[in-house]
């Protein structure tokens, strides 16, 4: 039997674990340059390249992401994400698009090889804008544009107004549920500022995606940026966008 | 609540839009701000442009403004995730925020307008209310006369002129309150639905009907409670710049919508498709047809044919409510219609209203309702008809 001095004993044991134990998630959910030494904003600017042609839609970067930034899991949550794209033959602006639960399990077969049709799977997250409109309407500067080119929040400070989310042209941003402010991909900002890379290029097997900095005249972004046929997602709202795209069809919003 | 949101989307939306970000609250923003704006806008209309028919709804109008101006922040601050965190946008404004720049816009408006606009005019009331009533009565008075208690002619035509400066200087603040509130949604490029330079000043528009039907309904059922005579030459010509001002923001919605079907860029058969779906009722029905073209009509109808009094009072209560249900049904339009649609213009989604939730049915006809309880303390505190004050100074009462 449990004596009352041995009950609150324990329960203030598991009191105190769980809060140095949510202090340590805290310190890995959200590194900031100060516990990163040596990293200095002004030396980086970074960007991600995405390779359409190599993407095969399996959700490996999905599943990290939302495991290494404690996304909710809900359907409608997500830092980035997996679209599957169907054009039909004789139709190329037409296509048919979907995006089950992000791609976080995968794209079950659904359309028949050999029918004419061009498929195709296109990673989406925050673009990291030189001139986001998000960044713009904040009413507080609660998101920023770091000087190491990173789109960034400040949960502290966010009202949670969602303008934002609306200014966004593509969708990257939404409202967590557990803190009722502003969410979205931050480059694992916690990983960059330490020399790794991000969670979904670390677990992309394809390298599909590649976080690069272009301020480093050595990192190989460079060579891939001069060798492909490069775009932004819809380049007509001049956001300064750095998500670039190789293969990226002209069907795709 | 999962099946729900994802059983409503139909073709393709980008995941995170699955979830709806403003609801029926930040419908009624922009609806009681311009409620605001055009009431101030019809106030003026005497006061600046001496139109002396419509004098006896100004200090009503004053004081609709801001009952109405009052409520206005309180469905923003509802629907915040974090509302103790508002006041951030007042201390560290972001300035090329449109949102954190109204606020500005708005205290200004409160403030150094509206609040001061009306304390000048009703000074001389205060004044004499203070000294003759007793008790609680008398110190609310007297701390709304802020101690000053001099109404000598020379000290009431001073407040006169300053009454007369911050009028002009009001309408176009008023001006800004609303085509700032247009300027929110009309920046945002991201939604086509939204972003036009047209979106201002069709707001603008819609805010002066709005206001000055709204005058006018509560001025009519105001006097039928009260018993008194409604002013019939003051309720025509209302009427008529209702109808002018209706006229034009009819047509400056109509230009919007040819442009766009015109133009069809884009976004075209996505919003055309919304516009002829789930956007009918609120669009087609609500907005132009039973909000729009049938109030003109009757406003109309007796600049065209002669119309008795009874009936012409009749069909201004009609319009005046048809109005006011029209606008309200344009800011849903505007506000909830831009969110149905993917920004991929791939698919479409259903806003569903919550009943008894902090940003449900309930709370909206709550914050509907609330102004006009302030009103009817603000007529009990400041009436309008300079009763009680003009009699003890051997004035006949005027009425409303």
């Amino acid at each position: 039997m449990t004596t009352r001095r041995e009950f609150v004993g324990k329960s203030s044991t598991f009191l105190v674990l769980s809060a140095a134990a949510a202090a340590a998630l805290d310190n890995v959910l959200e590194g900031t340059p100060e516990k990163a030494p040596g990293y200095k904003k002004a030396d980086h600017w970074w960007a991600m390249i995405i390779d359409i042609e190599k993407c095969i839609g399996c959700g490996n970067c999905v599943r990290a992401c939302k495991t290494e930034n404690g996304v909710s899991m809900e359907p409608y949550y997500f830092r980035t994400w997996v679209e599957r794209y169907h054009v039909p033959a004789g139709n190329p602006e037409h296509p048919q698009v979907d995006s089950p639960n992000g791609g976080y399990d995968g794209f079950p077969e659904k359309y028949k090889p050999g029918d004419g049709s061009k498929n195709f799977f296109v990673p989406k997250l925050c673009n990291h804008c030189a001139h986001s409109p998000c960044v713009q309407v904040c009413p507080v500067g609660a998101t920023f544009e770091s000087p190491d080119g990173v789109v960034l929040v400040d949960k502290s400070y966010c009202l949670g107004c969602r303008y934002c989310v609306q200014a966004c042209p593509y969708g990257c941003r939404y409202i967590d549920p557990k803190t009722h402010v502003v969410d979205k991909c931050s480059f694992c900002y916690h990983r960059i500022t330490k020399g790794l890379t991000t969670a979904c290029c670390e677990t992309c097997p394809t390298e599909a995606r590649q976080i690069g900095d272009l301020k480093n005249p050595a990192d190989p972004i460079h060579e891939f940026l001069r060798t492909h046929k490069i775009n932004v997602l819809k380049p007509q709202m001049a956001t300064g966008s750095k998500a670039y795209y190789n293969g990226l069809d002209g069907s795709v919003r | 609540m999962q099946d729900s949101l994802l059983s409503a989307v139909e073709g393709f939306m980008y995941p995170n839009e699955i979830e709806l970000q403003w609801s029926i609250l930040i419908v009624l923003y922009p609806y009681i701000t311009g409620l605001v704006a055009g009431a101030f806008i019809l106030a003026s209309l005497e006061r600046v442009f001496k139109v002396e028919a419509v004098k006896p709804t100004y200090r009503l109008a004053l004081l609709t403004a801001l009952a109405f101006l009052l409520v206005a922040p309180l469905p923003l601050q509802m629907h915040l995730g974090h509302p103790e965190r508002s006041l951030q946008m007042y201390l560290t404004p972001h300035t090329s925020s449109a949102m954190a720049m109204f606020g500005f816009v708005y205290l200004w408006y409160l403030l150094a307008v509206l609040v001061l606009e009306i304390w000048l005019d009703y000074r001389k009331e205060i004044v004499l209310m203070a000294r003759q009533a007793s008790g609680w009565k008398k110190l609310l008075y007297q701390t709304m006369s802020l101690g000053v208690d001099d109404i000598s002619e020379e000290s009431l035509a001073i407040d006169q002129k300053v009454g007369q400066f911050l009028t002009v200087i009001g309408i176009p603040s008023a001006f800004l309150l609303h085509g700032y509130v247009g300027f929110i949604f009309g920046s945002i490029k991201a939604n086509p639905w939204w972003s036009t330079p047209m979106m201002p000043i069709v707001f603008l528009f819609s805010a002066i009907v709005s206001g000055i039907a709204l005058v006018l309904l509560v001025y009519m059922v105001f006097s039928y409670i009260n018993g008194t005579r409604i002013d019939m030459v003051c309720v025509d010509t209302i009427a008529r710049y209702l109808m002018y001002a209706f006229i034009i923001d009819f047509t400056l919605e109509g230009i919007d919508l040819l442009h766009r079907m015109y133009e069809a860029d884009e976004s075209f058969k996505s919003l055309d498709f919304m516009v002829h779906t789930k956007l009918f009722v609120s669009q087609i029905l609500l907005q132009i047809i039973f909000g729009g073209l049938l109030p003109i009509g009757l406003l109309a109808l007796p600049q065209l044919v002669a119309v008795t009094e009874r009936a012409r009072r009749g069909l201004y209560l009609l319009a005046t409510s048809l109005t006011l249900i029209g606008i309200l049904a344009m800011r849903w339009n505007v506000v909830i219609g831009g969110q149905l649609f993917s920004k991929s213009f791939l698919g479409y989604t259903t806003y569903k209203v919550d009943f008894a939730t902090r940003e449900g049915l309930l709370p909206a006809i709550l914050l509907l309702i609330l102004p006009f309880l302030i009103l009817i303390g603000l007529l009990k505190l400041l009436p309008p008809w300079e009763s009680t004050a003009n009699v003890h100074e051997g004035e006949e009462p005027r009425a409303v």
